[in-house]
């Protein structure tokens, strides 16, 4: 009896109406655990970090000024400011005895007023340089050109870099001995001779102006692109053997989508942290460059040859005039530490073994 | 081993080889040689001048085409003959030879500095990671890494040499005005090379600081570190006897590396203090297009690069018995 009451209970359960279905479980999974993608992770990693955010901040300032400050100026960073035609006349007249006659000259000189070396002042910020042009506007046009040499030689190495790279590793054997030998050519190539070859070579073919900087761009992708093909293909080698490539294999995947849309992607973190600090790598070598008057040529102004000014023989300009060069150190040193400190926080960022 | 160490030699000389031709392709790429301006320069005084020009590049392989002028300099340098330079006539060898030593010493003391300040520092900066001490080195770190070399030489020269009148602001080695014995000289010497000297070792610490903490934090997270505090050694003991050692493995391999740069010279910072070193010398010599002098320091600079790299691999199996050389 006592059996078959159990199980008619059993039944009355079975019988009765089935609850509601309950909804708020799955809200409040989503309201209690806070799903993070693995983007938002990094970004939350990288935004974390403040000497990242620093570098952000100071880069962002750096692109805002040099980009829209100029649209503020009518003048261009190779014009001689302050300079309306109008020169300054003085005549000074000189007495002489020759053999008891005298006689009288004038000596006239005109000199163009031109607020050479002029000290800062409310109409020019920073003052103006050796030839009266305004330090702050050539600071703002130079940092443009040092900005964009730096960001598109950047990003024509790493297409390069990536595809040479990804060939090599992904089809190693005879390709990859071909590819990587060339690589190790350009690796061990000294960079900085080189470069003073070539631009010792665009100055013999006469090759000036705005001409001169697509070639110098040239020529820094040319002799800089061998890093990023060793870093990707080193990386691609070790991806290739993973099981997501087997499953790409097994599906039959053309080899041009395996390397550029399942292997490329997993060395990407790698590469924009090689990127970010390459292009504070860069920026220096083509300041150098520019400083020692071999890389981008007057009149256009770069943060580099703002400082050639300092290899000219006139002492004065270093001892007593540092509102002429010291500027645009500053830039280049604030712009190269900026890209470090980014680059920096996005390598803690990417890296998986990082707590949280 | 020895199959590996025969292979990589092998590529070397291909990359000796490759580095070589591009340079030579790229200088004989000039439309006016040094040879033919030079003579072209004395043509007043000398109705000849033509034919000896020709009769000088013809000597040097310069008159025929890039392949086969390259393999006339190459036939001369693996005999042993470097050639005279173009610019003042003296032999490639024995120049480079009076020019190397101002740079190696300097870089040789660079170096030392360099050992001794980053390494205890870089170990410090991970020991107390994310502490004050680990923020200050890597921004004194970046900082030195982000520094043009030109802005910091001039802002240095400004500031000791101008401003404070600690060194002599004058160019070169010795003081214009010099006059003294020898011992006299060394000292009057070694004042001009403190600013470079410590220029260079702060704009070169950078990097070893970084390198030191990176490889020390990776082996203070081991797990056997943690064993040994467990059972009680002292931590200076462990950070000095126990991960040090494992930092130093990555280290060994990178000094190897150094090699080369300890014959190069510094551009930039030799320039602006007039030091006569190899930098100088074959900064000039590169934009005069002289062809014999820098075909052979780049010759003898890439095979040093090359073996620095080598040298470092074959490092990396010697101190680390789990790296197993081959393929």
């Amino acid at each position: 009896m006592n059996e078959e009451t159990k199980l008619a209970a059993e039944s009355e359960l079975a019988h009765a109406p089935l609850p509601e279905p309950d909804t708020r479980p799955e809200e409040d999974l989503s309201e209690r655990v806070k799903t993070l993608s693995p983007g938002q992770l990094v970004l939350k990693r990288f935004f974390r970090s403040k000497l990242s955010v620093i570098g952000l901040v100071i880069l962002v300032m750096l692109f805002l000024i040099c980009f829209i400050g100029p649209l503020f100026s009518p003048d261009m960073d190779y014009k001689t400011v302050d300079y309306d035609g109008a020169e300054q006349i003085t005549a000074e007249k000189i007495t002489y005895e020759v053999n008891g006659e005298t006689y009288t000259m004038y000596d006239i000189q005109y000199t163009p007023s031109i607020n050479l070396k002029g000290a800062p002042s409310s109409k020019h910020l920073l003052g103006t340089d050796e030839n009266g042009r305004d330090v702050l506007l050539r600071l703002m046009y130079g940092g443009r050109i040092s900005l964009t040499i730096g960001f598109v030689v950047i990003l024509l190495e790493m297409i390069v870099g990536v595809i040479l790279g990804g060939i090599a590793g992904y089809f190693g054997g005879v390709v990859d001995q071909i590819i990587m030998r060339i690589v190790d050519v350009f690796y061990c190539i000294p960079q900085m001779p080189i470069l003073f070859i070539c631009s010792a070579l665009l100055s013999a073919n006469e090759i000036n102006g705005f001409a001169r900087i697509y070639w110098l761009m040239l020529v820094l992708v040319v002799f800089g692109w061998a890093g990023t093909a060793r870093m990707v293909r080193g990386q691609i080698l070790s991806l290739r053997e993973q099981e997501f490539m087997l499953a790409a294999r097994s599906m039959g995947l053309p080899a041009g989508r395996k390397i550029f849309r399942h292997l490329v992607p997993n060395v990407m973190p790698q590469l924009i942290v090689q990127m970010t600090l390459g292009l504070g790598g860069i920026i220096l070598t083509e300041s150098t460059l520019s400083f020692l008057g071999l890389g981008v040529p007057i009149p256009y102004s770069t943060w580099g040859n703002m400082l050639s000014c300092l290899t000219k023989g006139d002492f004065s300009i270093l001892s007593d005039h540092f509102n002429i060069w010291g500027p645009a150190g500053i830039c280049i040193m604030l712009a190269v530490l900026s890209f470090n400190f980014i680059g920096d926080g996005l390598r803690d960022a990417f890296d998986p073994k990082m707590k949280k | 081993m020895v199959k590996y160490v025969l292979k990589r030699l092998l590529i070397a000389v291909f990359v000796v080889f490759g580095v070589t031709f591009i340079t030579y392709a790229l200088f004989r790429m000039m439309p006016d040689n040094y040879v033919y301006l030079k003579f072209q320069a004395t043509s007043q005084n000398n109705p000849d001048w033509e034919a000896q020009a020709e009769r000088v590049m013809e000597l040097y392989g310069l008159n025929v085409s890039v392949v086969k002028g390259y393999f006339t300099w190459l036939g001369g340098a693996l005999r042993g003959n470097f050639g005279n330079s173009f610019i003042d006539g003296s032999e490639v060898v024995s120049k480079i030879k009076t020019a190397i030593p101002v740079s190696f010493w300097m870089n040789l003391i660079v170096t030392l500095l360099q050992l001794v300040i980053a390494i205890p520092l870089g170990i410090r900066a991970a020991v107390n990671q994310y502490g004050p001490m680990d923020y200050a080195t890597t921004v004194f770190t970046l900082l030195g890494i982000s520094l043009p070399s030109f802005f910091f030489a001039a802002i240095c020269i400004k500031i000791f040499a101008v401003d404070l009148g600690w060194f002599d602001s004058s160019l070169g080695l010795l003081s214009i005005d010099f006059s003294g014995n020898l011992f006299q000289k060394i000292i009057n010497m070694a004042w001009h090379l403190v600013l470079p000297i410590l220029l260079m070792t702060i704009l070169s610490l950078g990097g070893l600081m970084r390198y030191t903490r990176t490889n020390m934090l990776e082996v203070l997270n081991a797990d056997y570190i943690r064993t040994a505090r467990a059972k009680g050694v002292h931590k200076g003991s462990v950070i000095y006897k126990h991960a040090f050692k494992n930092t130093a493995i990555p280290l060994v391999t990178m000094l190897a590396g150094i090699l080369p740069g300890l014959f190069g010279g510094s551009y930039v910072i030799e320039q602006l203090f007039g030091i006569q070193g190899i930098g100088y010398v074959s900064y000039q010599a590169t934009i005069q297009g002289d062809i014999p002098f820098v075909m052979s320091y780049y010759l003898f600079m890439t095979v040093l690069t090359v073996l620095g790299i080598l040298l470092a691999d074959i490092m990396y199996a010697v101190v680390d018995p789990r790296v197993k050389l081959g393929r």
